[in-house]
């Protein structure tokens, strides 16, 4: 069911377009078509648009026919997480509370995508709000796990993973507040990346927690990312908090990272990240890559950073507070869902806001405004979040004090492999322990990347292994990144990701 | 109806104490937060984009020349200017508030502990400014129904096109010793700021439009206590004329509430321009938590001290130097001057000045005639639809003899009623004075038919006489007659 064109990399795809050897439109029809045949099964999409998608491939058809190719990608098709405004294409952020709202704007890289010329296949589906870690609190229904349709593809841009993993899609963009591009990453077998703190436009992102959020590349390789990584970031004057800096070369760093060589390079195994609350299995695959990036040169020092243990906590704080904030949009009165209230004659603007609220959020979403809302409240803003803000503080300074040590941390990016759907949907502490690894980048806004470290003994399933670098050095990610991926796909006889296992399911 | 004390009783036992917040929307051309246009009177919800909308996804970005507008506002009042502060959001539902939270600035202001000077009665009065603060104005909701507020109204309608202009919240302290002068000190003061604003030219401050808006708080303490009451806050008060008009009703209402032995109530009153009374809004005892947080879209403002220094140094001349040297230069005695300053038409006469009168004359036309006007319309100068440049017209036209005062009067009122400019209006109303001696003769003679025994008076040498003839004739050629003219031509005839 797969063809070449759907299981080749971006940067494959991108070099059969530059030299003439397929189109735009062939392989975006082939990506269509392989939507088509296995989105019933994987649902990783909330709205394919075909026909945008079959009219930009033309387009860059033409540009490339010209000599007038926009980008080195141009014509390779791309999915987008729900939650980044697209101008004329349905966005819901994976909630009722905006179904069928259509914005009248593009998100600054959803932009930055068309000005390169990539097809938008469509919208990928994500947890309410990207409130979770599973994909099952989108209120469209979950999406399922390539590698096995019973369990969860990671979340909360579980959509985005999936359709990479799947094949639908040879490179997605996700969003990572807390970890929410590279635990799907890890539990679909793919890789994504969390670009430092300002790396990236947020203008456009429906935001849960504007100073956590971020957008980042999902691919199937650590160049493939690369090359995304450079279309969609750098400076944005819309964006007041994004970076007045150029987006390191992250191309060339995976590149070279793609010899295998890294002498000379510290890398940092955080010991709060590992051990105990980790599953065997993920934590063996873990071990055995480190010592792949010793024998190809590295350095490995254990570095201590205690704050991080208090990493989950000060989330779950700050997240929630900035969430209950921002939700507050959502009132029926400008867009979006509106409900009036049962059994009330000529409801106020109040009751419709009530009712409307009520009805569209899910129970995540209501969940975390509640939190945020009392967090924030008078008399106890100094205990939660302004405490929360001086563990976020101490989490800065001991990631100060290891990279100090090391070019780069290392960890498992989840502790566990991808669990059965629904397994911990009613227990949301259990749910936000998936986050555990990933939290702390977002709390300091350092870049954090997963790479796949194969399959856990005991379940067959994808361990994902997380590197962390410091402020705008995002291109060491990308070497040592590269680096792993080719010592263990050398070890592996190829890449770990087939579409066999998919495939057979959907046959059945 | 509301129990009130005689002003001057509840003055015998109480000692009011002010404090003023003063919203003012920046002149500047875009808003706040997006680069949307905000000029006044544009059709609703034309001047809009995701930014302003709040929709999904849109971030803030700040809007330099309002930062800029900010710290003068702050250096004109002596304020100390933060050299690093950030925006909080201020959460609370509305519709008219796209975000349902507005960006504002809560415990670290752009500007704060300054003071400036206001004079009533020749007697000067320091007030204290706690805080000067950057803001978004929210949209405008139209409550449709027979009530025209919210309660009662069949639907609302809201314009977001004032969604995100840019305000600058002043906050006094509280001003004490004021005595029964308070009213007028809380007038005075919004005068003085208006007149501060309009010098550094970053707001058009038009009360009526609502570019400057002012809440009144006010509280009684038992004379000598050393204590404050407790205050309300009176919203909605947008002229000068109510500023002074509910802190008076104010000190009279919670005198009676006193008196009483009851307690006042701290809550939020509304001012009602056409009864001059205040009534109880919500109570603040219950107000909301607005959970203030620091604004994480965007980043902190620092202004640089080299930036503040240079601003500082550009400041135009306060209002006080400004207004010793003006008073020299047009040679006002003080009790002009105050009562130029008093009625806000320094800056409307020195314009008029500035545009060709004499400074009797300007003065002269705006604190007569126009004030009057004004009184009766129960606006402000500003707000009538005639500039000083008009003003100044129509006084040359007086000097150069096409017009007397009564004709002036005339014209005053077609350029109010909208009829265009001075000269169009005496073109179209046939204003001009007649000194023509083919027109005056035929009236002259009638007069002179008409009232034989004057005549003969005059005839007879009794020069003095000749009032009663030009009065005649005035009155046939309705006003416009030159008198000096028909006086002549009436002693030739009878000489």
């Amino acid at each position: 069911m797969t063809t070449p064109l759907t299981t080749s990399t971006a940067a494959e795809l991108a070099r059969a377009l530059a030299a003439g050897e397929t189109t735009s439109v062939e392989l975006t029809q082939a990506h269509l078509d392989r939507i088509e045949a296995t989105d019933g099964a994987v649902h990783a999409f909330l709205h394919v648009d075909a026909e945008g998608a079959l009219d930009q491939a033309r387009a860059s058809d033409e540009r490339r026919a010209r000599g007038e190719a926009a980008s080195d990608l141009d014509g390779v098709p791309v999915a987008v997480k729900d939650v980044l405004a697209t101008e004329g294409l349905p966005t819901t952020c994976g909630s009722r509370i905006l179904e069928g709202w259509v914005p009248p704007y593009d998100a600054t890289v959803v932009r930055r995508l068309k000005e390169a010329g990539l097809p938008i296949l469509g919208k990928t589906n994500m947890d309410e709000f990207a409130m979770g870690s599973s994909t099952e609190h989108s209120a469209y229904g979950p999406t399922r796990n390539p590698w096995d349709l019973e369990r969860i593809p990671g979340g909360s841009g579980g959509g985005s993973a999936a359709a990479v993993a799947a094949y639908q899609a040879p490179l997605a963009l996700g969003t990572d507040t807390g970890g929410s591009i590279r635990q799907p990453g890890a539990v679909t077998g793919t890789v994504g990346v969390k670009p430092t703190y300002g790396g990236v436009s947020r203008y456009g992102l429906v935001a849960m927690a504007n100073s956590l959020d971020q957008v980042g590349p999902v691919t199937r390789t650590v160049l493939d990312a690369a090359l995304l990584h450079q279309v969609v970031g750098g400076h944005d004057p819309l964006d007041s908090t994004s970076l007045d800096q150029p987006v390191p070369d992250v191309v060339a760093a995976a590149r070279q990272g793609a010899s295998g060589d890294l002498a000379g390079v510290r890398v940092g195994v955080v010991t709060e990240l590992g051990g105990e609350g980790y599953q065997p299995g993920v934590q063996q695959r873990f071990d055995e890559a480190v010592e792949l990036l010793v024998g190809a040169g590295a350095e490995v020092v254990r570095v201590g950073c205690p704050s991080f243990t208090h990493a989950l906590a000060a989330y779950y704080l700050l997240m929630p507070s900035e969430a209950s904030s921002n939700l507050a949009r959502f009132d029926a009165m400008r867009y979006g869902l509106r409900v009036l209230p049962d059994g009330v004659e000529a409801p106020s603007a109040e009751e419709v806001m009530r009712a409307t609220r009520d009805a569209g959020f899910g129970d995540e979403v209501k969940r975390r405004i509640i939190l945020g809302t009392y967090a924030l409240s008078s008399g106890y803003y100094d205990a939660y979040y302004g405490q929360a803000q001086k563990v976020r503080t101490l989490i800065q300074r001991d990631f100060d004090r290891a990279f100090a040590q090391a070019d780069v941390l290392v960890s498992p990016t989840s502790p566990t492999t991808a669990f059965r759907l629904g397994e911990k949907l009613d227990d949301p502490l259990a749910m936000y322990l998936n986050d555990v690894a990933t939290i702390p980048a977002n709390l300091a806004g350092v870049p954090g990347i997963s790479v796949p470290a194969g399959l856990a003994p005991e379940d067959d399933l994808p361990v994902g292994l997380q590197l962390l670098a410091p402020i705008a050095a995002d291109d060491r990610l990308y070497r040592v990144g590269a680096a792993l991926e080719a010592l263990l796909e050398q070890q592996w006889g190829g890449p770990l990701l087939t579409a066999d296992k998919l495939d057979e399911a959907v046959a059945r | 109806m509301t129990d009130l004390v005689d002003y001057d009783e509840a003055l015998a036992a109480y000692d009011p104490a002010l404090g003023l917040e003063v919203h003012v929307e920046l002149g500047t051309a875009t808003k706040m937060f997006c680069g949307c246009s905000t000029v006044f009177g544009a059709e609703p919800n034309t001047q809009v984009c995701p930014t302003c909308l709040g929709l999904p996804g849109s971030m803030p970005a700040v809007n330099a020349v309002a930062v800029e507008s900010a710290i003068r506002i702050g250096l004109a009042l002596n304020c100390e200017i933060a050299e690093w502060c950030r925006f909080a959001r201020k959460n609370y539902f509305y519709p008219d508030m796209p975000k349902n939270f507005q960006t504002s600035q809560y415990d670290e202001p752009i500007a704060f502990d300054g003071w400036t000077e206001v004079e009533v009665d020749g007697e000067t009065f320091r007030v204290e400014i706690e805080r000067a603060h950057m803001e978004e104005d929210t949209g405008k909701s139209t409550h449709v129904g027979t009530s025209g507020r919210i309660h009662g109204a069949d639907y609302s309608l809201v314009d977001y096109n004032r969604a995100g202009i840019p305000l600058i919240e002043i906050v006094t302290k509280p001003i004490l010793g004021t005595r029964e002068k308070a009213p007028a000190v809380a007038r005075a003061y919004v005068a003085h700021l208006r007149d501060l604003l309009l010098g550094l030219g970053v707001s058009d401050v038009r009360m009526e439009q609502g570019s400057l808006r002012c809440d009144v708080n006010l509280s009684l303490s038992p004379i000598g206590s050393g204590t404050l009451g407790t205050r309300t806050e009176t919203k909605n008060v947008n002229s000068l004329r109510s500023v002074e008009r509910a802190a008076r009703y104010e000190v009279s209402r919670q005198a009676a509430v006193l008196r009483s032995g009851a307690s006042v109530t701290q809550e939020t009153r509304h001012w009602h321009e056409d009864t001059g009374v205040t009534t109880s809004g919500r109570e603040k005892s219950d107000a909301e938590d607005y959970r203030y947080f620091p604004e994480p879209d965007l980043v902190p403002v620092a202004p640089s001290r080299e930036w503040v220094d240079e601003l500082r140094a550009e400041l135009p001349e306060p209002p006080r130097v400004r207004r010793a040297r003006l008073q020299e230069a047009w040679g006002f005695s003080d009790l002009e001057m105050r009562d130029t300053v008093g009625a806000g038409a320094l800056g409307l006469v020195e314009q008029t000045i500035a545009a060709g009168a004499t400074p009797q004359a300007a003065r002269k036309w705006w604190l007569s005639e126009l004030a009057r006007r004004a009184n009766e319309q129960g606006t402000e100068l500003t707000a009538l639809p005639i500039t000083p440049e008009q003003v100044a017209r129509i006084q040359a036209l007086v000097d150069d003899g096409s017009l007397n005062d009564k004709l002036a009067r005339q014209v005053f009122d077609g350029v109010l009623a909208g009829e265009g400019d001075p000269d169009a209006v005496v073109a179209s109303r046939g204003l001009a004075i007649v000194s023509d001696d083919d027109a005056l003769g035929d009236a002259v003679d009638q007069a002179i038919a008409d009232n034989p025994d004057v005549a003969q008076k005059i005839r007879d040498g009794k020069h003095a006489a000749a009032g009663a003839l030009i009065g005649a004739v005035m009155k046939q050629m309705r006003g416009q007659a030159d008198a000096g003219r028909v006086r002549e031509l009436i002693l030739e005839r009878l000489a």
